[in-house]
């Protein structure tokens, strides 16, 4: 173990802690709007539309991350009319190649992890609006989306977290986030344990982090759990009271 | 369309025969992985459900570990080290040249060790999904831990974790293409290769992606299959 190694390989994987932050950050952002839409068109009864959509999903689960990323960045110059439009400047740069790819991929993944949410909303409830008079947007808005939400979040909690990992893969497109600094590291010392064990240290934290956050928002977001968890501390007779006097 | 079908030509003035080739390169590595993923995954679910505090947490690290870290920085690792790790033992033995593992090796071991701390969760879960008063009864009737093992829990827990694999099998299928930084010329460093010399990215890169489809497609049908095969005997509501 060469700690003078890894007390130096420290500072320098922290310069790149903001990149691969940002890089999970805004293409989650992204990604999320971009699932709603995909998810809502998933749903649609006008065939076209959902078999596109579908066909969308299929097509960014079922090749890996990496062969979207190279065709996004080293693909699209290929032609002529690219190179010469507007979107150059954007599909030149490694950082938006690499934002790009991310959001359409956690877009795809994330629009059936949305997608199972807004099923499992009765849809006795949906009557019931529809009943109430509400318009579309407005029962989406009240009362399918808050639920689907926080039905879907576990599973989104999970793809935070592959996110967080797939930002790794810009170091492909020479993006020097803390993977991409960690293999230049390695690459110069020969020494992959020490930097291995840093870089992971980093991962790991931002991943606990993660998971412990998204463990607080499904606290705040479920109240009917959380009133059923300070409760078992108490007596169960005085509850069972209190039900009872609610009823 | 036309100068893509000719520069996926067959033979020596296309690259179809290369590119097949490294679907067949990507297919077995996936495959190597994938098996020795499983067999890591019953050393680790066993592990986990150790009843020694001690046991349970080497199975614990490894887990969080390689779940928490990415499955790229697993690859360097492992592509830098093992050499280094071999070496180290051929020093032993007193010999010192450079030794550099095959990247076939590199790549099966890296993407086993990942799959396998995916496969160790899903074997973990269909173990604990066996009734455990089919367990009881097994050892009323007198049977050994090894029949009770081969009779009882090895039939259940392959059908609970068939679904669970399916996905480890997806995951891994993909993983392959980071392989691909090793020099392994499967799919990936194939349709490189190719766009490198024809400056050709996007043909390469777009049928490489094609051809991952074909394989994820199909095994996602042979595994939906085997579902079904699996629980014949079942009876659904």
């Amino acid at each position: 173990m060469d700690f003078n190694l890894m007390a130096e390989a420290f500072p320098k994987i922290l310069d790149g802690l903001p990149v691969t932050m940002a890089l999970a950050g805004i293409s989650l952002f992204l990604g999320f709007f971009l699932a709603v839409g995909i998810a809502l068109l998933r749903l649609s009864s006008f065939r076209p539309i959902s078999a596109l959509a579908y066909g969308f999903v299929y097509v960014f689960r079922g090749t890996p991350l990496l062969v979207q990323i190279f065709l996004i960045y080293y693909g699209t110059g290929q032609f002529e009319a690219v190179r010469e439009s507007f979107l150059w400047p954007v599909l030149r740069e490694a950082w938006w190649c690499a934002i790009l790819a991310l959001t359409l991929n956690t877009g795809a993944y994330t629009s059936e992890i949305i997608r199972g949410g807004i099923l499992s909303v009765p849809f006795g409830q949906i009557e019931a609006a529809k009943a109430c008079g509400m318009n579309a947007l407005m029962r989406f808005r009240r009362i399918v989306f808050p639920q689907a939400i926080r039905q879907a979040l576990p599973a989104y909690g999970n793809e935070i977290i592959l996110m967080i990992k797939s930002t790794s893969l810009a170091s492909t497109i020479t993006l020097l986030e803390m993977t991409g600094i960690a293999r230049k590291m390695i690459s110069q010392t020969y020494k992959p344990l020490e930097i291995f064990l840093i870089a992971a240290v980093f991962y790991l934290t931002l991943v606990f982090v993660v998971t412990r956050a998204v463990a607080y928002v499904e606290f705040r977001l479920n109240p009917d759990r959380r009133a059923a968890r300070t409760a078992k501390g108490k007596d169960l007779t005085t509850v069972a009271a209190l039900g009872a006097d609610v009823r | 369309m036309p100068e893509w079908m000719q520069l996926l030509q067959w033979g020596d003035d296309g690259w179809g025969d290369e590119m097949v080739r490294g679907m067949l390169m990507t297919l077995a590595v996936a495959c190597a992985a994938f098996l020795l993923g499983i067999v890591i995954g019953m050393f680790g679910a066993a592990l986990k459900l150790s009843r020694y505090i001690l046991v349970r947490f080497i199975g614990e690290t490894y887990t969080t570990l390689i779940r928490g870290v990415p499955d790229l920085l697993i690859i360097y690792l492992l592509f830098f080290g093992g050499s280094m790790a071999v070496m180290a033992v051929a020093r032993v033995f007193g010999y010192d040249e450079y030794i550099e593992l095959d990247a076939f090796a590199i790549g099966t071991i890296a993407l086993g060790t990942i799959s396998g701390a995916y496969a160790t969760e899903v074997i973990r879960g269909a173990v604990l999904s066996v009734p455990k008063g089919q367990i009881e009864a097994a050892k009323a009737c007198g049977m050994s831990r090894f029949l009770l093992f081969r009779r009882i829990m090895v039939p259940q827990v392959a059908r609970y974790a068939l679904p669970g694999l399916g996905n480890v099998w997806q995951l891994t299928l993909k993983d392959t293409s980071l392989i691909s930084v090793v020099g392994l010329v499967e799919i990936m460093r194939q349709a490189s290769v190719a766009s490198g010399s024809t400056q050709k990215p996007f043909t390469f890169y777009l049928t490489a992606g094609i051809l991952y489809l074909v394989l994820t497609a199909f095994s996602n049908k042979g595994f939906g299959l085997a579902e079904i095969w699996a629980n014949r005997g079942v009876r659904r509501a």
